[in-house]
This record gives C-alpha cells, structure tokens and sequence, in this order.
C-alpha cells in the first residue's frame, strides 16, 4: 500500500520539520505524538470542543477535523509556539490572574480563539465575545472569567497600556 | 474589571501578619497550564509503552457466546488480544456495595465481562498494539459471537415480576431501598390547608470531562512494583484497589496523578476498562496506555442522576408548610458502582428534601434499581440537585397555589438563623446555617422587587420573564460517616507535610489532588501563612502516592476544608520547630520568637533576627555548631479529620432571571445570582469561580444534557454533536455573594465549596421557566432538562 505513508514538510512553530505520516493522522495527533507538541489537546475527535484549536497558515482550525498531509507545505503554529515568541502573553497573564481556567485542558484552544478575535482589534463586548468562544467547550469555568479575561484584554490592547 | 479583588479576612485566631486567608492569591500552576505546558495523563509516553482499545458489547444485554481473536492477532502492530476470562487470571472482580448502606446488593464485576455483556459499551476483549490507531484496527478484527438477551430498561417496571432479574443470584432488581419517617406526617398533611402533588423527573446526563478518563499502568517485573499514571481524584483508593485486585501489596503501587482535565466526580470510581490496563500491564510486563475516546466516554463514565420522584406538600394558607413526602425512584445500570456504590445518591436524597426548612414532618422512600444501561454513580453534588429542585420545586407550588411570593414563604419557613444547632427534618445534623441571611443578600444583590416590576411591565408587552429562587444545603468536609464506616478503604482524614528545603523555602506534600479548583493554591495559602513565609517561597506536591501523607483525595468538597486545615497545623508545626532551631542559634527564649514574612523575628517588636535561608543552612550543614545533643527537626507532619460533625452542611440560594419564547420554547437565560455560605474564605476567587462553574453544570442539567436511550437500551445520543452541553453564548453571567458562618470544627473553619453551584442551579432554573408560564394557567412542568419541546407540549403549541 505505497499510497498510506506520505512525506510531509510543514514548519511548525517556525521550524521545519519532515515527517513521513500515515494517511489517516489528524493533524492533532501527528503533533502531539510525532512532534510531541502535547499542548495541544484531544476532546472530543469530532469538530466540537475545540481543544485541539491550532492555527494552519494563520487561520485557526480543528486539529482533529484535517489530516496532517493537508498540512503539507504548510505553516503550524500551536500554542507552544505561540507562548514562546510572547504574542499572548498579556492574554495569559490576564486569564491566570482571573482564573479564568480550571482544569487547564480546555485553555491553549481557548487562548487561540481569543486571540483571533482580538487580533481584529477594537474593543468586543461580552456577547461579541461569548459567540466568538462558542466552538470551544469549557466545562470548569461557566465561561464568566474567561469573557471577562479577554474583555479586559481587549480594553487593556484597545487603550495600548500594554 | 477588578482581576484580583481582596475581601479582608474574616479571621480572629488566624490573623497573624502576612496572612493569605481570605486572599485572591492567583494559583501557581496556571502559567504552565497557559503555555500548553501541563502534563494531563493524555500526554505521558513511556519506553515500550503499548496502547490498548477494547471490544465494546453492541447490546444492553447479550451472551457471549465465542470470541474470535484470530485475525486481530494478525493484525499489523497487535501485541496482544486477551479476553475477560483470559484477563481473569490477574485480577479478581469486585462488588459494590457498603455495610452501612443496609440491605445494598450487587453482582461481582469483571475487569473484562466474562459471559455476559450487561450494557451498551461494556468491554468484551481487549487489543493492545503498537499505537492506538493500530489497536484499534485489531478491535475492529475480533469476531464476537452474541446471543442477544431482554434487557431491563425501565426503572418503574424493573421490579415487576414479569421484568426479567438480570442477576439472577441476587433474586430481584432492587439494588437498595430506605425508607425514613419523621414527625408527624399523616397529621401534617391534615393541617394543611392545601396539599400539593407533583412528579419531578430528573433525565440521565454525564460528565462530559475536557480530558476524557486517562491511564498508563507500567508494571515494572524487576522492581516488581505497579506504577500507574492516572487522572483520578482518589490515589490512596486507587492504589488499595490496584493491589487488592492485582494481588499484590499496596507498597507495591504507585499512583501518580499529575494534570487532570476535569474531573467533577467522573474520575473517582473504579472503571473496569482502567482496571483492565493494569490488568494488562502485568499481563505484559510493558506499559500499557488507555484513553477513552469521546465516543467510549458516553457509554463508560459514570452518568449521573436519572430519579423520579413523587412528592407532596402540605402547606396552610398563611404559608407555614406542615408535611414533605417523597418517592424517590432511581435507575442506577447494572453494577452498583465500586467502591463508593451507587445507594449513595438516593441515600441523600432522602437526606436532603426538605433540609432548608423547620418542617420536620418527612416521610421519605428511595429505590434503587439495576438496568440495562451504562452504570450510574456520584457527580458532582450527589444527590443535591435533585433534593433541591424537589424541595424548592413544591415550596414554589405551594406558593403559587395559595397566592404568596416566593420569597415569603421561603422567609416564613426557613429554620431561623438563631435557632442552631439543630437538626434537619431527615435527622441531619447542622452545626449553623444562615438561610435567613443568605436570602437576604441574595434579595438585595438581584433588587427583586424591581425585577418583579419589570417582569409585570414587560408581561404586558407579551414578553415572558421568569424568576426562580432555589435555597439548598451543601454535605462538605465529610468524616468518616460516609464511606470509612461502611468498610470502604477511603480515606476521610488527610495529612499534608512540610520542610524546610536548604535555602529556606517551603515544601508541602499533600494528599489531597488538584483538578483544577485550585487546591494547590489553596494549600500554600494555609501553609504560608502558619508558617510565616511569603507565597511564592512554598511548593506544593500533591497526587503521589510515594510521596504525599496518606489521604482520601478531593470529592465532597472535602480539599480546603481538611487539606487545608491539615496543611495549616503543619505549617503552625514547623514554625516551631523552626523557631526552636532559630532560639537554639540565637541562644534566645523560643517564646519570643516568631517567623514573618520568610525572616526569623522577635514577636514583640518585629526586628528581623535571623533569615530562613541561614537557619537552614546552619541546620543542614553545619549541625555541628548547634548545642550538645540538640537535633533540628525541620520537617512536620499533621493529619486532620472532622470529628464533632458527620458533616459540615454549608448552605446558599441562587436566583434565575429569564425569558421563554413561547413560540419557539427557546429559552435566554439574562442572569444568575448564588449566595453561598462555605465558612472561612480561603481564596474568594476561588470559591467565586467553583460556584460559577458548578451553575454552570447545573445549567447543563436543566436545559440541555441529557442521556438517551431507546427501549433496547441504546445511547441515541453518544456524541458531542447529539449531546448538548452548555457554550458560552447561551450563559449568563453570574452574581457570587457570601455569608460567612466558619465551622468550629477546625481553627480555619472552612468549609467546602465545589458543589453549592451544581446543587442549586436546576432548581433556580426550572423554577424560573415555571415562573414565566404563569400567566397561562398550565400545569408547571418537572422534568429536566426542561428543553423547547417540553415547553411547547405543555403550552399546547404542540
């Protein structure tokens, strides 16, 4: 079965890597086992929680929903790679000091979200923002802190404090 | 938005300088968890780990009548295919059942079933391979030969006689029955004015955990020792259970349980599929890793709830209630869930109805029955939900029926502020609740009487509001009277250690686990202010069972109140001891020392005498110096457990302000208000976030979660897309209030928290719906989740 194994060059995070892929692995798991990128996390396999939430060419997708030779030629950026060149550290800061997570598992999906929406500036209100986190499922928080985190982030961004 | 908002401490005794009770201390394990750096079981891998995927039986109940594993033997990466009965020469079944819970029964469970397949999802056989996807396709390869068998689906017809036994040997259906009277019931009822009735049924639904249940058992043949990666709430239950079952000594296992992805009362039982790893990995001698896809997860976690209950209420016309009489009625799969069985959610039931209230005339029957659907245990605010909706369900209809305000005759009912201790019409035991003050606040915090305005303005532009109140009780900090006397190996005291490391810092062992509500912050809050140290100088370990003091885990709302309250006598310990070293290096009068933000000090006048880092380094390295036959003790132990009360019932009301489209039966929930009375604040960012999120679940239950079965026994459901859970477009915001009333029975007097959210969000919520209703004259409606087509039926609209 020659065809089930493809070579794949994606740069992931800023590095390139090649990789020699079955088929049928989602991009989630071929970061998390392959690359063993494991912020990225597994919910659901089905579109729903968005705990998998990576970005693929700047857009955020379902890491579950493509297959990782979809990815091939592509940028991925995961929320390793994201924390590390520092562009949501206010966003991070902001949730651990509103607790707006709990358990954590639901959180780089979340903060990827968040960040989508604030990248597009201006200042969301809370059901702007409620509807923008409606693909990612949290079952700690009731979603209260998490609004609340990323309303004072977009204020905090829209004021340029910080 | 404030981000940090302190509330002064409360405290008297604790009140020493630097204290951190009653603090937004933000939790230290948060910047990891941000930065995708936690380790959630999900994520572990180890050398020569393999993966394991299960046959899962099609029928609620069938035969096994041959397996065929020939061809997933021969599978690309199949290391292992084993049957139940294969798998039964290393682990030994259990039961159910607890020697309180009189008369409970249960049929011995298996790792793997063996014979039978008892529901929809049940393991058959198990695939280990290579990788998961590998394991899975040898799943796919096994040849399960089924004689399918009449299910039991049905609670109300499962102790029928025509209804077949699905365990033979235990004679009938009835898992367990109790029966309560109080008072004078028949008497109450005939001095009432009017006697309402009503049926509240309670659909099934489920944890739905971020992070499905996860475990990695590495059985090591040369250390001869099991070490298991697992998300649990419970490792010291976990490790007794690993040994006994595996026959091995409980020195033997190791349970490690590191980041959790959600927990909520799912992951405290014992799931036969995660026995069944570690089975396997003594089987195999290698690692062997289980995860539960989502798909397996519907049909396998524990569901929750799934009552009815038939329920009465006296009340005279100037609002006084003078009976309660419930039938609880509840289906609970077809193994009483080991070890903590599936009795104890009726059982509070039967505690619970009526517990706000001075009436003590009750009359009570729980019945537990076995079915042919996936098995059903605790969650989250066992049995609360469904006490407190009946509860404040028949006060509502009460209300309604003689033309009172919700809030008054909940005023004219409550037991009195003053009037503790007392003791509730089950026979419960409250140190002191504060109903009447929580209703006050909770009052004043949503401004009733200009809602109620706008709620008549707006009726009259055709706009339908609702209002619902719900107050409950919360069972928190549970001694020994919940598991530990009916002779399960749970743990109701908890110990936590701390030392001094050789720089100065503090480190504190713990058993009790963190999930997320923030136990760790809560512990080093406790430690450091006993001690004396800022914060951010103490670390805390938890969820090792080689490492932590022997404890129960967290469940019940039990971390802050005992782990806390241990972790703060160990802190006080230490102090001494340290102090003790620091006067012996000083040659001064211990007494008149004291340790203040990290340094050595002298109590009266605060002048810094000696830093931690010196008293550690003498202590450590240079012993010699010290007194002749002095030793430095530098590491304290304390354990605690609550003694003077079963329980510390803590207590709260919630409010829900909505709106019905009586078109569509849709509902927009536009606020939610909780009042809640947990004792000594530790962290009120804390408390305030467990109580959002359990309103949350709450809110899940009351609209949207429900687990369904067809009459053959089959999940219709069993997916996220089928199965609704709450998002964050459809939640309101939440209102979080407190009323203080600590508990006497520790020096922080906290109690526990993790629940009040969960208990009374559906009753809050159904009563509002009702309230909406109101002015078209229907029959108010008791079943949840109370969704658009049950609103439309009752309307008429279809």
């Amino acid at each position: 079965m020659s065809e089930r194994f493809h070579s794949i060059t994606v740069t992931v995070n800023g590095e390139q890597v090649r990789e020699r892929v079955d088929a049928r692995k989602t991009l989630v798991d071929f970061l998390r086992e392959d690359l063993s990128l494991t912020g990225s996390h597994v919910g659901c396999e089905h579109g729903v929680c968005g705990a998998c939430t990576v970005r693929v060419d700047d857009e955020i997708v379902r890491g579950c929903l493509m297959l990782a030779v979809q990815c091939d030629g592509a940028r991925v950026d995961t929320i390793e790679g994201v924390s590390d060149r520092g562009e949501i550290t206010d966003l991070q800061q902001a949730f651990a000091e509103r607790n707006a997570l709990q358990c954590g598992f639901c959180t780089p999906g979340m903060l990827l979200t968040a960040q989508e929406l604030l990248a597009t500036g201006g200042s969301p209100g809370r059901a702007q923002i409620r509807e923008h986190l409606s693909g990612n499922y949290c079952r700690c928080t009731g979603y209260h802190a998490i609004v609340d985190a990323v309303e004072e982030v977009a204020k905090r961004r829209a004021g340029g404090s910080k | 938005m404030k981000i940090v908002g302190d509330l002064p401490s409360t405290l008297t005794a604790l009140d020493r300088p630097n204290s951190y009770i009653g603090r937004a201390v933000p939790r230290p394990n948060l910047a990891r968890l941000t930065q995708g750096r936690g380790q959630y079981v999900s994520d572990v891998a180890l050398p020569r780990m393999a993966h394991v995927a299960f046959v899962r039986s099609p029928y609620a109940h069938a035969r096994i009548k041959a397996i065929d594993t020939d061809a997933a033997k021969k599978s690309p990466g199949v290391i292992a295919v084993v049957t139940g009965a294969e798998l039964s020469e290393v682990i030994t079944p259990w039961v159910g059942v607890l020697s309180h819970l009189k008369g409970i029964k249960s049929a011995p469970q298996h790792a793997i079933a063996i014979e039978r397949a008892c529901w929809q999802g049940e393991a058959v056989c198990a695939v280990v391979a290579r990788t998961r996807a590998e394991a899975e396709d040898g799943v796919e390869r096994v040849s399960v030969t089924y004689e399918e068998l009449t299910p039991v689906i049905d609670p109300e017809t499962a102790l029928d006689s025509g209804t077949p036994v699905i365990h033979p040997d235990l004679g009938d259906n009835l898992t367990f029955e109790r029966k309560h009277e109080a008072g004078e019931v028949d008497a109450g009822f005939k001095q009432a004015d009017e006697i309402v009735e009503a049926t509240f049924v309670f659909g099934r639904h489920t944890g739905v955990t971020n992070e499905p249940r996860a475990i990695v058992a590495d059985w090591n043949a040369g250390d001869q020792r099991l070490t298991v990666y697992q998300g649990t709430q419970a490792p010291h239950m976990m490790q007794n259970l690993f040994a006994k079952h595996l026959a091995i000594d409980e020195h033997q296992v190791r349970v490690l349980t590191k980041d959790v992805g959600g927990s909520f009362g799912i992951k405290v039982h014992t799931y036969a599929d995660e026995m069944a790893t570690a089975a396997l990995s003594k089987l195999l001698q290698r690692p062997v890793k289980f995860v539960a896809d989502r798909l397996e997860s519907f049909v396998t976690d524990i569901h929750a709830r799934d009552h009815r209950v038939e329920a009465k209420i006296g009340v005279k016309k100037d609002g006084t209630i003078t009976a309660w009489e419930i039938d609880d009625l509840t289906g609970i799969g077809p193994y009483s869930v080991y070890p903590r069985t599936s009795g104890i959610e009726a059982n509070q039931v039967v505690n619970l109805v009526g517990g706000p209230y001075k009436c003590a005339n009750y009359r009570a029957r729980a019945r537990v029955v076995f079915q042919n659907k996936n098995v059903m245990c605790q969650y989250r605010a066992v049995g609360h939900p469904i006490a407190t909706s009946v509860t404040e369900g028949l006060v509502d209809l009460a209300a309604m029926k003689i033309g009172m305000d919700p809030v008054e005759i909940r005023r004219r009912n409550l037991i009195a502020d003053d009037a503790y201790p007392c003791a509730g019409p089950s026979g419960i035991k409250f140190e002191k609740l504060s109903h009447h003050a929580a209703l006050g606040k909770l009052v004043e915090m949503m401004d009733y009487d200009a809602l109620r305005a706008e709620q008549k303005r707006l009726r009259q532009q055709g706009t339908y509001r609702g209002i619902g109140i719900a107050g409950f009780i919360e069972v928190t900090n549970p001694s020994a009277a919940f598991y530990g006397v009916g002779g399960a190996r749970i743990s109701s005291q908890d110990g936590a250690t701390v030392r001094l490391d050789a720089t100065g810092a503090i480190i504190c062992a713990s058993g009790v686990t963190e999930q997320g509500q923030g136990t760790e912050a809560v512990l080093a809050q406790c430690v450091a202010s006993a001690f004396g140290v800022p914060i951010e100088r103490v670390r805390v370990i938890t969820g090792d069972t080689d490492n932590v003091p022997y404890g129960g885990g967290t469940w019940a709302s039990r971390a802050a109140g005992i782990g806390g309250e241990a972790a703060w006598q160990a802190g006080k310990a230490l102090r001494q001891n340290v102090v003790a070293v620091a006067a012996s290096i000083l040659q001064a009068d211990p007494t008149s020392l004291d340790i203040r933000n990290g340094v050595v000090v002298d109590a009266d006048s605060g002048r810094e005498r000696i830093g931690l880092d010196e008293v550690a380094r003498i202590a450590y390295f240079r012993p010699d110096t010290l007194p002749p036959g002095y030793q430095a003790e530098l590491m304290a132990t304390r354990h605690y457990v609550p003694r003077a009360w079963p329980f510390a019932f803590t207590n709260g009301i919630q409010a829900s302000y909505l709106e019905v489209d009586i078109e569509t039966g849709f509902i927009t929930l536009l606020k939610h208000w909780c009042v809640e009375d947990c004792g000594t604040v530790i962290n009120p960012q804390l408390v305030d976030e467990q109580v959002r999120g359990g309103v949350v679940q709450g809110i899940g239950a009351a609209l949207l979660e429900h687990c369904i079965y067809d009459e053959r026994g089959q999940l219709q459901n069993g997916t996220m897309a089928d199965y609704l859970v709450p998002m964050a477009p459809e939640m309101p915001d939440i209102e979080v209030g407190h009323v203080v009333t600590p508990t006497t029975d520790s020096e922080l007097g906290a109690k526990g928290a993790g629940e009040a959210g969960t208990a009374g969000a559906p009753g809050a919520v159904a009563n509002a719906i009702n309230d909406a209703l109101q002015p078209f004259g229907i029959s108010p409606i008791t079943a949840i989740p109370l969704t658009p087509d049950l609103i439309l039926r009752a309307l008429g609209k279809i």
